[in-house]
């Protein structure tokens, strides 16, 4: 029995020594390989006299066992040294930079117009478009503007020719997006005609605007959003209430003071320029004037086809630039119209 | 606006602060854009009287003078100044900086001037920041006191208030209307001028016939004989007058200029020996001119009234006064002119005629209809105690039909504080409408109010409730959150916002821009082939003559974005726009425009652009210049899982055998091409660009997706490589492969596209990747096999094409 012994150390030292999957394997045969020193012993067991076959036999299988069994540990660890080394083979610069594309960029006035929507929204106002070249009547007539007033000069209004090189005096350059406010008024009374009494308007209306104006602080084209709520018990409080909300939302400044002060348009009764004023930052304690605002004009009421005497509402309009530009800290106008990457790749 | 402080002051002086009164101002409506000293910040200057000036012994430019400046300035009284103006005189009186006075810029020392002794400086009016005038030392009068500080002599802690009024506010466009403005404001007590009549001395008067009473229903003028046009205006009303940004001319003018600041009413002087008869104010005959005070000849239209007398046209009646007939320096008699004109008769005239005047200004927002009177009294004092002279009596044409009518109007205080949403109370509302000085009746629940001729804004209900609010204050209005009803808006799946598909243009790489809605006519010709004007949406008056038509297309746009970035140095471009673009003749559009009465077809569209590599430069992915595909991909993918469909097009601002139609449901939504090679030129472009420009409405739409049960039974997926002419388009096929196959054919999909060895000249191969499934059923090999023959038999019908070898 000690031959068994001797063997299966011997077995084991040989394992050992062999460093590869492969010279494994060969060592392997020299034990349990057709020609094996272990298979020859079991072969061996049919020249024994039978009463001593089972103990010897019995005593092989376990040397059997053994050398398997040791023969399964190296191999195993061989497998995962040569596991680790292709790992190690494998490894990576993971500080390399990633490949893909890259990302481009939304208009930092979108990006303002989006949340100004956004925050709209969350008390329910819906969108409203409308024409950029825009009728006299829906851009000044209907807003109680009529031809001459002195109000119109406020507007420095781009005019169109037509094809025979004519002035056309009826469309024009809409100078702001009040008239908006007309088309939703008519489209609305006339969908709720039927009823006794029409849901509320809440709308925004954001947009292109145009001026004959430029310089640093105008450009000819600009943005506006206009902003109205129509109904049976709409207050010049509630105006103020919305505004003042909207503009600390915006902003993210519970500490921003918003002031109202009168001031005159012609398509709303009382009217108020809307002031702001940041605690912080490079404006800090300086009133900046912000939107125009008021009570809708019962002329205009009119001319949307709603009753002055039922329904009351308010209207504003903000410019997003000028929002766009205190919130980012940007200090010209003109960048917006730029197509400048170095700008607009800012504002991912 | 603008008006010295003390003026107002003067008028009405509440217990405030000067920012007190600005904020007080500002918060009733009346803005102050502007509120400054009326004179630079100085000290130590005081009236002094140049005793001698003789020459500098070392210098001809210089005088040496012996100056008198008075006990009270801790001096002996006299004073040893070099001066180097050319003005100084003994005997002339003149402002002298004493040592230690702090003038703008400067600070005055003792000095050795040229190895003379200075103690002081003599100043002109620049040096002192009271104008811009140094032609030598600023004069003061004989009678000014030796010694008395500048400051308080010339009144210079003042202030000048400028106000932004708004075109409602005409009643403020003089000092008595602010002051008026100011009592209603604080309770302060007002004090306006008294205005006596002054007794006429001649019988002298010149009849006036209102031809066009709708323009003109009350005139009053008045001869005055005998004034000395050459009279000094007093200093007090020059500085008044000047410090309201008028420019002092002539006592006569000034006095029509203070009466105008002062009350409100603009007023005309002619000179009387000018005229012939009666005064008419008429319309003009066709095609009359008129040569104005500014040069300026003028066809007036025939709504524009004319003062004339019996042989010519005087002044455009309200806007401005004609060449021949004003006064002048060699005027002895007047014919001084107070009127009332109508807001309508003069609105937009000026401006139409490419100018204002403080007149036509004043008019076309509103005088006050009751004021000609007192306002040619005033004036007629003022001249007669400046000027000399005797009056006439003031003859008054009155149309009183024509004047502005001022009808009661009803304040409910219900609908005050609904449109409020406050109640002030009726004490409170009777209490604000009686301080401005509005005329009114009261009954149970509503006042009566009538208002004041000098206001034109007072005629329904609203304007009171503005007034009341503007009296309490705005700010004294609370601004709770408003209640309302919680309904949910819509929101339609099927549909998306611009927002989403500017998002997903910027998360593929794309930059978004603004660009002007108006172009260089050369974009439209260049880039959307519109030459002809029926074509173009011109401007009538564009800010530029390169933005001068309105753009078809976002296409010009992108490129002109694309030329300035390269400028900049960048060479990755990509940039989209999301706007409108305006076509002129709807007929030619068909369906959709026009019906917002325009009578243009403006639609929004969405337009993007890539230049430069396909890629960022990155390691270990070659670099490749972007091509019409990837752009195509890009565009595929936004409208995704809608398909779209191209077909070759031609386009101006696109490469003719790289430019494609783009269909989505058999209708044209847009193009997408290279950029013509023609304008990498004129563009200063260095490569080829690929760009798309769709009809966003389209895109708008976002399908609603249906569901389908997925199959439980594995897939077959066969490849098939086909030989093809090269002229076979892809989409042709496909669609010829899609109808021929068979049901359970899930998609043939194309995965290789291959010229060149192996392929004859004139060919290409095309590998497209079949995967069938049944829902019913595995698929046997043989049903795949059939399938695969039936998709060859097709390819070869189409187009010839012949199983790869």
């Amino acid at each position: 029995m000690n031959n068994l012994e001797q063997l299966i150390a011997q077995a084991t030292a040989d394992f050992s020594a062999a460093s590869e999957i492969a010279r494994l394997e060969e060592v392997k045969a020299a034990y349990l390989g057709k020609e094996g020193s272990l298979t020859a012993l079991l072969k061996g067991l049919g020249k024994l006299p039978p009463e001593e076959r089972k103990t010897a036999g019995a005593a092989i299988n376990v040397a059997k066992t053994q050398v398997e069994s040791a023969l399964a540990l190296r191999r195993e660890a061989l497998r995962n040294a040569q596991l680790e080394a292709q790992l190690a083979a494998e490894a990576l610069d993971v500080t390399l930079p990633g490949r893909g594309p890259s990302r481009g960029s939304i208009h930092p006035v979108m990006r303002t117009l989006e949340r100004i929507e956004q925050l709209f929204r969350s008390i329910g106002f819906a969108v409203a478009d409308g024409p950029e070249i825009e009728t006299d009547w829906h851009n000044f007539t209907a807003l109680n503007t009529p031809e001459n007033h002195p109000a119109r000069s406020m507007h420095d209004t781009f005019y169109l020719l037509d094809a025979a090189g004519k002035l056309r005096e009826d469309v024009l350059l809409r100078t702001h997006t009040s008239p908006v406010q007309i088309r939703t008024m008519l489209a609305h009374a006339e969908k709720y005609r039927h009823l006794n009494s029409m849901p509320e308007i809440r709308v925004i209306c954001p947009g292109r605007v145009y001026r004959v104006d430029s310089d640093a602080t105008h450009s000819p084209m600009f943005h506006q959003v206009e902003g109205l709520w129509v109904g049976e018990n709409v207050s010049f409080a509630d105006l103020k209430g919305v505004v003042a909300d909207f503009l600390r939302r915006f902003f993210e400044s519970d500490d921003l003071k918003v002031r109202f002060r009168p001031s005159f348009f012609p398509f709303t009764e009382p009217s108020a320029e809307i002031d702001v004023a940041f605690m912080h930052g490079p404006m800090e304690g300086r009133w900046l004037e912000i939107a125009g605002c008021g009570m809708v004009h019962p002329n205009v009421l009119r001319c949307g086809g709603i009753d002055p005497e039922k329904y009351t509402g308010f209207a504003f309009g903000f410019g997003p630039d000028r929002l766009t530009m205190l919130r980012y800290g940007i200090n010209d106008l003109r960048l917006f119209f730029d197509g400048d990457l170095r700008f607009l790749s800012q504002f991912q | 606006m603008q008006f010295p402080e003390s003026w107002l002051r003067a008028l009405v002086n509440p217990p405030l602060s000067t920012e007190e009164l600005c904020h007080l101002l500002t918060m009733a409506g009346l803005e102050v854009e502007e509120c400054r000293p009326a004179s630079a910040d100085f000290s130590h200057v005081v009236v002094a009287r140049v005793l001698s000036a003789e020459k500098h012994p070392d210098a001809d430019k210089l005088k040496l003078c012996s100056v008198q400046v008075g006990e009270m300035s801790g001096t002996h009284g006299v004073l040893q100044i070099v001066c180097g103006a050319p003005n100084v005189a003994a005997g002339m009186l003149v402002p002298c900086a004493l040592v230690g006075a702090k003038l703008p810029g400067i600070e005055i020392k003792k000095a050795k001037v040229r190895g003379v002794e200075s103690c002081g400086m003599l100043c002109s009016a620049r040096e002192l920041g009271l104008s811009e005038d140094h032609g030598g030392l600023l004069s003061l009068p004989a009678d000014a006191p030796i010694g008395q500080d500048i400051r308080s002599y010339l009144k210079l802690d003042d202030n000048l208030i400028t106000l932004k009024l708004t075109p409602n506010r005409a009643d403020c466009l003089s000092l008595s209307g602010i002051a008026r403005e100011v009592a209603a404001l604080t309770g302060a007590p007002l004090q306006l001028p008294t205005v006596a009549p002054v007794a006429p001395v001649l019988e002298d008067t010149r009849g006036i016939i209102l031809d066009a009473p709708a323009a003109c229903p009350r005139y009053c003028g008045r001869i005055v004989r005998g004034v000395n046009a050459r009279a000094i205006t007093p200093d007090w009303m020059k500085q008044r007058i000047e410090r309201c940004g008028v420019r002092a001319i002539s006592a006569l003018v000034d006095v029509t200029n203070y009466v105008m600041l002062e009350l409100g009413q603009p007023l005309h002087a002619f000179d009387d020996a000018q005229l012939q008869g009666s005064i008419h104010v008429r319309y003009p005959a066709a095609g009359e001119q008129m040569l104005l005070l500014n040069e300026q000849t003028v066809t007036p239209t025939a709504d524009t009234a004319l003062i004339a007398d019996e042989a010519k046209s005087l002044a455009l009646a309200g806007i401005m006064g004609g060449e021949h007939s004003g006064i002048s320096d060699a005027t002895t008699d007047l014919f001084l002119e107070s009127a009332f004109f109508n807001t309508d008769a003069i609105a937009g005239k000026a401006r139409a005629l490419g100018f204002s005047s403080d007149a036509s200004y004043r008019y076309e927002r509103g005088v006050d209809f009751e004021l000609q009177r007192s306002a040619i009294e005033r004036a007629t004092q003022l001249i007669i105690d400046i000027c000399g002279g005797q009056p006439g009596p003031v003859v008054e044409a009155l149309d009183a039909d024509q004047l502005p009518t001022r009808a009661p109007v009803r304040l409910r205080l219900a609908r005050a504080a609904k449109v409020l949403g406050i109640d002030l109370g009726f004490d409170q509302t009777e209490k604000l409408i009686a301080g401005l000085g509005f005329a009114y009746t009261r009954t149970a629940d509503e006042l009566i109010v009538t208002p004041p001729a000098y206001r034109f804004d007072i005629s329904i209900e609203e304007d009171l409730i503005e007034e009341i609010a503007r009296l309490h204050g705005y700010d004294n209005i609370p601004a709770p959150p408003p209640t309302a009803r919680l309904e949910m808006l819509p929101l339609p799946e099927a549909r998306r916002g611009a927002m989403q598909v500017r998002r997903l243009l910027a998360e593929r790489g794309y930059h978004e821009v603004v660009n002007y809605s108006f172009v260089d006519a050369d974009w439209e010709a260049d880039f959307a082939g519109n030459t002809q004007p029926a074509q173009l949406v011109r401007l009538a008056n564009p800010i530029a003559s390169q933005m001068g038509v309105m753009r078809s297309t976002l296409i010009g746009g992108l490129v002109g974005a694309l030329a300035s970035n390269l400028k900049r140095q960048a060479d990755r471009v990509r940039l989209f726009e999301v706007g409108r673009c305006f076509l002129p003749d709807v007929t030619q559009v068909g369906g959709g425009g026009g019906q917002d009465g325009t009578g243009y077809h403006q639609p929004l569209r969405v337009a993007a652009l890539a230049a430069g590599p396909a890629w960022p430069e990155q390691w270990g992915t070659p670099a490749r210049p972007a091509d019409f595909f990837d752009v195509k991909g890009e565009l595929e993918a936004i409208l995704a899982p809608r398909r779209l469909r191209f077909e070759p097009t031609s386009h101006p601002a696109l490469h003719p055998g790289r430019a494609a139609r783009v269909l989505l449901d058999d209708q044209p939504i847009g193009v997408i091409g290279e950029i013509h090679p023609r304008w990498h030129q004129k563009y200063e472009l260095a490569a080829s660009a690929v760009v798309f420009e769709i009809e966003l409405a389209p895109l708008l739409a976002a399908p609603f997706p249906v569901f389908r049960e997925p199959s439980r039974f594995p897939a077959v997926v066969r490849d098939i490589a086909l030989i093809v002419p090269q002229h076979c388009a892809v989409q042709a096929l496909q669609d010829a492969l899609q109808a021929a196959a068979p049901a359970h054919v899930r998609e043939i999909r194309l995965f290789d596209v291959y010229q060149g060895k192996g392929i004859a000249p004139e060919s290409k191969s095309l590998a497209f990747r079949v995967t069938m499934q049944d829902t019913q059923k595995t698929l046997a090999d043989n049903d795949a096999d059939a399938a695969v023959a039936q998709l060859l038999h097709t390819a070869t019908e189409h187009c010839g094409a012949v199983l790869r070898g």
